[in-house]
């Protein structure tokens, strides 16, 4: 089949490209797009510009927790945690998981307020491949953090046959 | 149309307590991604929108997206404050919804 021999290249291409980062530094990807050497798509930015409005993104406060590989992407837990007292004057406004290599860039977003007390959102996503998930989160003081994750998909979702 | 859903609620907690709210519904996220066996395109049909209600005040509220997998899962956390009604509403493509409710009691 050739979706699965084009499958096997991805994952095979991204892994390479997964451990090639992490020796180069995760952290400075999404900062640099620019000068990356992997090229982060057009419309994961695109959906970055949306939820900032160009704001600077600043990495940390925010935890991104899934695990570093998976056989299967139909349903991975993914959770994010945000750094913050949640007081009226201080607390995280929304926070967004982001991916790079699905069909399209966004996954969740949730509001949230100073009655959530703890700035936590776990669910399940689906995972087409190989790839980095994103969680942006947006505090009250209009900044913005955020975290990445490299996971490795062995066998992706969207490929199975309709039950 | 009639989704299962569970949630995940402690029946008792104290004044200001943080506590942890899971829930869970029935639904195939269908992507609008995927093809039939004779080549069609599967439509999209999604829970798109999650909402929680505190005694009627919105606590908590996700916008879901076809990467979201089936049977959607959201794992959150709220202050408890008073005693009451906590409320949860899905709505999704093609007209679909979904509500639950559980009460909680402050000690």
């Amino acid at each position: 089949m050739t979706a699965e021999h084009y499958d096997r290249r991805a994952t095979r291409r991204g892994f390479l490209i997964g451990a090639a980062q992490l020796a180069g530094g995760v952290g400075l990807v999404l900062a640099l797009p620019v000068n990356d050497g992997r090229a982060t798509p057009d419309t994961l930015q695109a959906a970055i510009r949306k939820i900032t409005s160009e704001a600077p993104l600043q990495k940390g406060k925010v935890k991104l927790e899934l695990p570093a590989m998976v056989e299967n992407g139909n349903a991975v837990s993914i959770e994010v945690a945000v750094e913050s007292p949640m007081t009226a004057a201080d607390h995280v406004k929304a926070i967004h998981i982001l991916n790079e290599k699905n069909p399209l860039p966004n996954v969740l977003s949730v509001q949230l307020g100073p009655r959530a007390g703890k700035a936590t959102v776990a669910t399940r996503i689906r995972l087409a491949t190989t790839q980095q998930i994103m969680a942006v989160a947006e505090m009250s003081d209009g900044s913005f953090w955020f975290d990445t994750a490299d996971i490795f998909v062995a066998l992706a979702a969207c490929q199975e046959d309709p039950g | 149309m009639t989704a299962r859903t569970l949630v995940s609620v402690p029946k008792e907690a104290r004044r200001g307590e943080v506590i942890a709210i899971k829930a869970l519904i029935s639904h195939d996220m269908e992507t609008g991604f995927r093809y039939d066996n004779t080549g069609k395109p599967i439509p999209r049909d999604i829970i798109t929108q999650f909402v929680c209600l505190y005694n009627g005040i919105e606590v908590f509220r996700a916008e879901l997206h076809p990467a979201i997998s089936a049977n959607p899962f959201i794992a959150f956390y709220t202050v408890a404050t008073e005693s009451g009604k906590i409320e949860f509403k899905w709505n999704g493509d093609n007209g679909f919804s979904a509500a639950e409710s559980v009460t909680i009691a402050i000690a």
